[in-house]
């Protein structure tokens, strides 16, 4: 069976012809799987919708209980038949309910791997290898100058900061599903046992994380209090929050980030942040290569990032590569100067 | 290198002037000699390593590592030190040996030229991804932190609980790595004495003064000279500490600034350092600053820029002459020394700045509102005022009181309106603080005339950005457009210091150093200026090139 008989791409995104089934649609469509929950591959207005519990759950949260005409759950590991086409999901280790997406057809297995990283990541379980012959995969930081240090070694340099200006608050941008939480999740691990407050647009998903099990420590809403109050806290905000006047109820705020893309200076400096935390929800350039051989696949195809570098990479090892340039999926944790109020 | 990484990483994310200071002097207190003195070397740009360039770097990383992903991550990047140190695939089991900037300072000035790049790989294959920056930040010489020389000099002087003129009068007595002025600092030793006298001395500086201040002061107690719209300069030529013949220029804050006017220092044909202000000439007499930015921050410095924008020194002053040090003696006395220096050097670069006749307050008041008649001449355009001197006065560090006023002219001011806001950085990173405003055309639409991003106070900020976010009516990023119509939207009163004809702006000019003097919250756009009103300000002298 022709991989492309199997999967294959399409303005709406990845296509699987005998299914009639969609892979993260950027467009409402009659019947949908959906990786995980950000909002770029997780649209509400699907007639069906097939994910992670999880997932589902997510989706709920964000959009309401009618975000799609009818829902169906499928566990890791899970197998079922459309059209044909077996369908099953695996962790894909980057938020809570990711999944990669593995179909096999007279043989020939594609895996759909979403977002994905192979970091340790206490919110959500481990990237689980699936052994293929294509592999679509994501280039989020496809680039040799990406490899991320440990999201606890940056959490401890949070902390170190915070013990050296005890009198200034600590504000955290950090995107409102998985990072926010996987922040919290490592200052429990590093021994924070104060409060952490959130910002109103983190709650209900925080929320839902600790439903499912995860230790986001002693989670409490920003409320109204004089400035002094906040005098050695840490706050998480979403990116946009940071940008509008909320910051300046914290006394003098150390502006924090968390993001792959704090690797680049430049980066950093242009959002005006002053403590970068190179945290990413997104395999770097090292593990993406690893996770391309652990996979045999003998083909890659890339949906979006640095496409270019990734293929380059992929014709030196003798795999085939072709980059889909798939449009639509923006990469959630760059705030690419958005505005309060912009989708994220 | 760890010390001195871990500084750079954090100056470079440190936007207050305070914090940075504070980091400085933590370092310089916690490091010991010889490497804070290297640090201090690096920072103040007095460290060039004649064979290490940016081309070694770019060799070594075409050596080490893919040229395609080394491309496409330079283009992502933007920067070169910071491609190559994230990218470099270093040893992690040898990262972080033992390596000293002071290893590495002695390293660069001793190594053969073809021996370095086997030297810098092995650095860099010893070094963490920070240190590695910090290598080659150093080695590029563009350290680009965001600390000057006299901001690193002020945190030597927090350091020694000194003030920074201080430090700035004993600086030229030390050379790299300094430990003779770290000992005086720590009160181990004392103060190192000054060979030479061909050196920067810190810069009197005036107050500024209104008419009604004049009534007490007595106008034969004073002199009084055009203020030119230059750049304060000392030329400091004769021999150096060691004997040989030293010509140097440096800016108001002590930078030695020789590279970007070679064609000045090397009419340098006097064994003295004078106080002046450079300018360039231009159609016989003096251009305004605008033309004179054209020379400002030039890396390199073509015979073409030399010959279109040629510059001279007007001086008004002499601290050493030969081996005596002037600084003691009243301002006449200098000036007469001043006067028959310039006249025995013809052929210097320079000129006397003129003394302006005066016997009271009135007359002086009437050259001021009037340079062209007042004396100034053709050199009008570049007039921004006049200095009132006392007679008396010593050569003081700093801005000592009662001896130096500057006498502004009256800024320009317009009223206009503001189309667009920009958020600001760092402090001001949640506030819409950097305006663009316009004027009215004669097609009855705003143009934009420029931007400006001071002159209201933190109350008033505050107000603006509400202002701001709820007349919103467009984003592009992080900026904002706001409401102007002819009948909403917020005129403020901006004042400059010029008005100039650009290509480069689409309202076909450009101002100097505009801020806001008032927010006209009273008035209505339709109330603001014209762009024929506007244009009245503009300086007779011609456009430059370009």
């Amino acid at each position: 069976m022709q991989p492309a008989h199997i999967l294959h791409p399409r303005p709406e995104g990845i296509y699987c012809p005998k299914a009639d089934l969609y892979i993260d649609p950027t467009r409402p469509v009659a019947r949908a799987l959906i990786t995980h929950g950000h909002s770029d591959h997780a649209r509400a207005g699907h007639a069906s919708v097939l994910a992670t519990p999880e997932t589902l759950a997510i989706m709920a949260a964000r959009y309401g209980p009618g975000f799609a005409g009818s829902t169906q759950a499928l566990t890791y590991g899970e197998k079922l038949d459309i059209g044909g086409v077996t369908f099953s999901l695996h962790s894909a280790g980057h938020v809570l309910g990711s999944a990669q997406a593995l179909a096999e057809c007279g043989g020939t297995r594609v895996v759909a791997s979403g977002d994905y990283k192979r970091q340790p990541d206490p919110t959500c379980a481990p990237f689980e290898v699936v052994r293929c012959d294509v592999f679509i995969t994501e280039a989020t930081f496809a680039l040799p100058v990406f490899t991320h240090p440990s999201a606890a070694h940056e959490v401890q340099k949070l902390l170190a900061s915070v013990a050296i200006f005890p009198e200034r608050a600590h504000v955290v941008g950090a995107y409102a599903l998985g990072k926010a939480q996987r922040v919290m999740a490592e200052m429990v691990r590093a021994g924070w046992d104060k409060p952490i407050y959130l910002h109103g647009a983190l709650m209900q998903l925080t929320k839902l994380y600790q439903e499912h099990g995860v230790d986001c420590g002693d989670v409490r809403p920003v409320e109204t209090a004089p400035k002094s109050f906040y005098a050695g806290a840490v706050i998480l905000g979403t990116p946009g929050a940071l940008l509008t006047p909320w910051v300046r109820r914290f006394p003098d705020p150390v502006t924090c980030f968390a993001s792959g893309w704090m690797r680049i200076r430049a980066r950093a400096r242009q959002k005006g942040v002053e403590l970068p935390l190179v945290i990413s929800d997104h395999a770097d350039w090292c593990d993406l290569q690893r996770t391309i051989k652990d996979t045999g696949a003998s083909e890659v195809w890339i949906t979006h990032g640095e496409a270019d570098a990734l293929a380059h990479w992929c014709e030196g090892e003798g795999l085939k590569a072709k980059a889909l340039h798939l449009v639509g999926y923006g990469d959630e944790e760059e705030p690419p100067n958005n505005e309060p109020g912009a989708a994220a | 290198m760890n010390r001195f990484a871990a500084l750079l990483d954090r100056l470079a994310y440190e936007p207050r002037r305070l914090g940075k200071l504070a980091l400085l002097e933590a370092y310089f207190r916690q490091t010991p000699d010889p490497d804070r003195g290297w640090a201090l070397a690096a920072m103040t740009g007095a460290l060039t390593f004649k064979n290490a360039k940016a081309g070694l770097i770019r060799n070594l990383a075409a050596e080490r590592t893919d040229p395609v992903l080394f491309g496409l991550s330079y283009d992502f990047v933007g920067d070169l030190a910071e491609t190559v140190s994230l990218m470099w695939p270093a040893d992690a089991a040898r990262a972080n040996a033992q390596l000293t900037i002071t290893d590495v300072v002695e390293g660069l000035k001793e190594t053969p030229k073809n021996e370095l790049p086997a030297t810098v790989a092995n650095w860099l294959d010893r070094l963490d991804e920070n240190g590695r920056w910090a290598l080659l930040k150093l080695i590029t010489g563009a350290l680009r932190i965001g600390v000057s020389a006299r901001l690193a000099r002020t945190a030597l002087a927090q350091l020694g609980g000194k003030s920074a003129d201080e430090i700035e009068d004993v600086w030229h007595a030390d050379t790299p790595p300094y430990s003779h002025l770290f000992a005086w600092l720590e009160g181990r030793a004392e103060a190192p004495s000054v060979s030479t006298m061909v050196r920067f001395y810190p810069p009197m500086l005036s107050h500024p003064i209104g008419p009604e201040e004049f009534a007490p002061l007595n106008p034969a107690d004073f002199v009084a000279e055009w203020k030119w719209d230059g750049i304060r300069v000392q030329a400091a030529a004769g021999k150096g500490a060691g004997g040989e013949r030293v010509t140097r220029l440096y800016s108001r804050t002590g930078e030695d600034i020789s590279a970007s006017f070679p064609d000045l220092v090397s009419g340098f044909d006097f064994d003295a350092v004078l106080d002046g202000e450079l300018l360039i000439k231009r159609g016989g007499g003096v251009a305004d600053f605008n033309t004179l930015q054209q020379r400002l921050n030039r890396k390199s410095v073509t015979a073409k820029l030399m010959s279109g924008f040629p510059a001279f020194i007007r001086v008004y002053d002499i601290l050493a002459l030969g081996d005596k040090d002037l600084r003691a003696l009243p301002f006449i006395e200098r000036r007469a020394k001043l006067e028959t220096l310039v006249r025995a050097h013809p052929l210097a670069p320079i000129d006397l700045s003129e003394m302006i006749r005066f016997d009271t307050w009135a007359e002086l008041s009437a050259a001021r509102a009037d340079p062209s008649h007042g004396g100034a001449g053709i050199d009008a355009e570049a007039v921004e005022g006049v200095m009132i001197k006392r007679r008396d006065a010593p050569y003081l560090a700093g801005r000592p009181k009662g001896y130096w006023f500057k006498w502004k002219r009256d800024p320009m001011v317009i009223d206009a309106v503001v189309m667009y806001a920009q958020r600001g950085s760092g402090k001001r990173s949640s506030f819409y603080s950097d305006y663009t405003f316009g004027v009215w055309t004669e097609a009855g639409d705003l143009t934009p005339v420029g931007k400006a991003y001071f002159g209201f106070t933190d109350e008033e900020l505050i107000e603006l950005d509400r202002f701001v976010r709820n007349n919103t009516e467009n984003r592009f990023g992080p900026v904002r457009e706001v409401t102007h119509t002819k009948t909403k939207g917020l005129v403020v009163e901006v004042a400059f210091e010029g008005l100039q004809r650009s290509t480069r702006h689409k309202s076909g000019v450009a101002m100097r150093f505009p801020r806001f003097s008032r927010i006209r919250w009273d008035k209505r756009p339709s109330d603001a200026d014209t762009l024929e009103a506007l244009e009245k300000f503009l300086s007779k002298a011609p456009a430059p090139a370009g």
